[in-house]
């Protein structure tokens, strides 16, 4: 009973920051909705059993890519004003295309039949006695370490990625090279003087 | 009133109808769009451990793990084109961005 009062709460305030997501002026508000509505669904993984998703779903998409998202929406200097032009003329036909999906959707997902046998013969079922992070642990780094190793790798290449795109070198800064410092050599950096006493250097 | 399966799969369904309703509405606004997609990965989430938690099956949780990889990765590059863009042209406007003549 009380699982189902915070499904409700946790799915109508998910589902209206997503559409207030789409819709305010705004796109650092829209961002904020976006925030409030991965929470939401991060409660929702919890009521699910999933808490390390839950987490991870906080952790990563709230505390990075959000932050991200934040960062260059307050960086860039555009006129959201201009860019909304054409927001109602493209109203109907979105609300149309939609419409017409959620009802395909709902529609499916309402006649969606588990066959009995299938949770029996689940390849990885939850452990019982174990955390939900336990559980995942046993399985992410055994029987899908390729997969795990690969996603490490997709970030990396993002991570290179983004640092190319983004790079700029300016040309009035100097930088410091660490090949011509390496590279000096005594002759050319000291010069010894002779230097007589009571003249001083011309 | 015992919340089931289909009751996950059609806030994932409405979710993922309003990422699809945003790229329609906010068809300029290469931001906008972006949150948009993030907004339709999560659904796909939602789905992926909704399934996981209710045939008892945690390959979906692992599956939902490597969609969110990705998911960060896509906003990185994402943005990070974003903001290329906007210092090259000066403009985010999808409608401007045809320099590859598309």
């Amino acid at each position: 009973m009380l699982s189902a009062l915070f499904f409700y709460l946790f799915a109508i305030l998910c589902v209206g920051a997503g559409f207030m997501v789409v819709t305010v002026k705004n796109p650092v508000h829209a961002v904020l909705f976006l925030i409030l509505a991965f929470f939401n669904a991060a409660g929702l993984f919890v009521l699910l059993g999933a808490e390390f998703l839950a987490m991870i779903l906080v952790v990563v998409y709230v505390g990075a890519v959000m932050v991200l998202f934040l960062f260059v929406v307050m960086m860039l200097d555009v006129d959201f004003a201009v860019l909304r032009a054409g927001f109602f003329k493209y109203l109907p036909i979105g609300a149309a295309v939609g419409l017409l999906l959620l009802v395909e959707l709902i529609l499916i997902v309402g006649a969606w039949v588990t066959a009995p046998d299938i949770i029996a013969q689940a390849p990885t079922p939850p452990a019982v006695d174990i955390s939900n992070t336990e559980a995942i642990g046993l399985v992410l780094y055994t029987r899908y370490v390729y997969l795990f190793e690969a996603s490490g790798l997709i970030l990396l290449v993002a991570m290179i990625g983004a640092i190319v795109l983004t790079l700029q070198h300016k040309r009035d800064v100097r930088r410091q090279s660490v090949a011509a410092q390496v590279a000096r050599t005594r002759e050319e950096a000291v010069e010894l003087v002779e230097v007589e006493s009571g003249r001083g250097l011309t | 009133m015992t919340v089931g399966l289909s009751h996950y799969l059609t806030v994932a369904a409405i979710l993922f109808t309003l990422g699809i309703f945003g790229i329609f509405l906010n068809r300029k606004n290469v931001i906008v769009i972006l949150m948009s997609i993030e907004l339709m990965l999560l659904a796909v989430n939602i789905n992926l451990v909704a399934f996981s938690a209710f045939h008892g099956d945690l390959v979906g949780q692992i599956f939902a793990m490597i969609v969110l990889t990705v998911a960060a990765a896509e906003a990185a590059i994402g943005l990070a084109i974003v903001v290329v863009t906007f210092r090259n042209r000066g403009t985010i406007d999808v409608a401007e961005i045809d320099l590859l003549k598309g």
